[in-house]
């Protein structure tokens, strides 16, 4: 009972801190946008802007809704709620702190995996029930691309399972107490990498939304706070891929090497500083998606689906089959 | 063993909770006034010309069917990369085995062109590009 009471107070603070996140990696955007292009950005809503984001969403509650007559009623209602649960119930296994989540289920990589695979429904959906071309091709191009580079994600991630012989993220984090997984296995890092800008559709792979070819791409249809929903869905699938990073190959709440030199501390400080050290890295992939979105310019498609089949499924294989045999030759003469 | 899975449940009621608060709140407090323009699909201005849902590209279907059969096998590692250091060389190279299969049927679809987006109409009068 005492362990559901503490898993419910995590679950009450993440999943405020998580909508939050979005909330502020929009500012963050914008800002960071204008300090790139060097423009102002927006600093006028409360002080240097911050309240922004809340201003934005009031607005897009307060306006129309429309619905295309032509389209699917029901399933143009249903697709943009289908990222924004994807994303919310992705932290049900990912550790902040030493003994902070929500639950630590035993399969924890596969529901991880499985639930991101559902993130494509809600974009596939968007353009098929929107009844226009612009829609249809940004889902198709969408379900296409996110099925590609889950084949490498899902090879990459198999990598890091090597090292921690576990299904539980919260083994897999303790794996890495002292060698964090980007250090034993830096091409699964950058595999996993680009395969979650690819699955989150963020520049150079947003041919989802592709601006100069499809008007928005999936959510053309989309008004008011339906299209803020996928708004908001995008951001916290970023917020939730660097996350996934973070936990996956940058040892997750652990400092460096913190197995050797770290001392004992009360539970009360070493929360305290996991938390933080988890929230620091976090923020710093965040930090990543941006400048990469406003440095790097956008694939052409033909371009995105060769790289994910044709490069990056068989040097995930590679990476995975040289890592095996790695640890198999260690075990045997250490 | 099972109330493990429980907070996930709360979660799931919560996260779809959210989403429909979500949803209804634009659909209570927005504003109501459709007119025939609005509700027609956007096409840059222009009406709309013939049905959105045309016939599209067979490379999206072949891609998904690739996906599947990709994946299925991709999860099937999963158990062996959890239990090997114990299970020993012989489970080693039977993976090993199934690896290689694995890789000749993805470089064998992609040799017979089923990742393939890249345009294929060539202007008339401009031989020298090849498609």
């Amino acid at each position: 009972m005492a362990e559901l009471t503490f898993s419910l107070i995590v679950m009450g603070i993440s999943l405020f801190m998580l909508l939050n996140s979005a909330a502020v990696a929009v500012y963050a955007e914008r800002r960071i946008a204008a300090f790139i292009q060097n423009r102002v950005g927006p600093n006028r809503v409360g002080p240097f802007g911050l309240l922004q984001p809340i201003a934005d969403v009031l607005k897009l509650i307060l306006k129309e809704d429309v619905t295309p007559t032509l389209g699917n009623k029901a399933l143009h209602t249903i697709a943009p709620m289908l990222p924004v649960f994807t994303a919310l119930i992705t932290i049900a296994v990912i550790p902040f702190g030493e003994g902070i989540y929500i639950t630590d289920i035993n399969v924890g990589v596969l529901y991880l995996l499985a639930v991101a695979s559902l993130g494509v429904y809600g974009v596939t959906l968007a353009g098929w029930a929107s009844n226009s071309k612009y829609s249809l091709l940004g889902g198709l191009r969408a379900a296409a691309q996110m099925l590609s580079y889950e084949l490498p994600m899902g090879v990459a991630v198999a990598s890091v399972v090597l090292f921690a012989a576990s299904l539980s993220v919260v083994e897999i984090v303790d794996s890495q107490e002292v060698w964090w997984n980007i250090i034993r296995n830096p091409l699964g890092f950058i595999i996993f990498t680009v395969a979650a800008f690819a699955e989150a559709n963020r520049t150079p792979f947003d041919l989802v939304e592709a601006e100069q070819e499809l008007v928005g791409g999936f959510h053309t249809e989309y008004s008011s706070m339906k299209f803020g929903m996928f708004f908001l869905a995008e951001y916290m699938h970023v917020v939730i891929a660097s996350m996934l990073i973070t936990t996956f190959f940058l040892g997750g709440y652990h400092l460096p090497f913190a197995g050797l030199w770290l001392p004992e501390m009360s539970p009360v400080w070493k929360g305290i500083l996991d938390v933080s050290v988890f929230v620091a890295k976090t923020g710093f992939f965040v930090f990543f998606f941006i400048w990469v979105r406003w440095t790097i310019p956008r694939f052409k498609y033909n371009q995105l689906m060769k790289l994910g089949w044709e490069k990056m499924l068989p040097l995930a294989i590679l990476n995975f089959v040289v890592i095996a045999g790695a640890i198999l030759l260690y075990n045997e003469f250490f | 063993m099972l109330e493990q899975y429980f907070p996930i449940l709360i979660l799931i009621g919560i996260a779809a909770f959210l989403s429909l608060a979500f949803m209804l709140a634009s659909k209570l407090l927005g504003p109501k006034r459709p007119s025939t323009a609005k509700l027609q699909p956007y096409e840059s201005g222009m009406d709309p010309l013939g049905e959105a849902k045309d016939r599209y590209s067979v490379s999206f279907y072949i891609v998904a069917m690739e996906f599947i059969v990709f994946d299925l096998e991709i999860i099937f590692i999963y158990p062996w990369a959890v239990r090997y250091q114990e299970l020993g060389i012989g489970t080693f190279w039977a993976m090993m085995v199934f690896i290689a299969i694995l890789t000749l049927g993805l470089f064998y679809t992609l040799k017979k062109g089923s990742i393939d987006f890249d345009l294929r109409r060539v202007p008339q009068n401009r031989p020298d590009i090849k498609p």
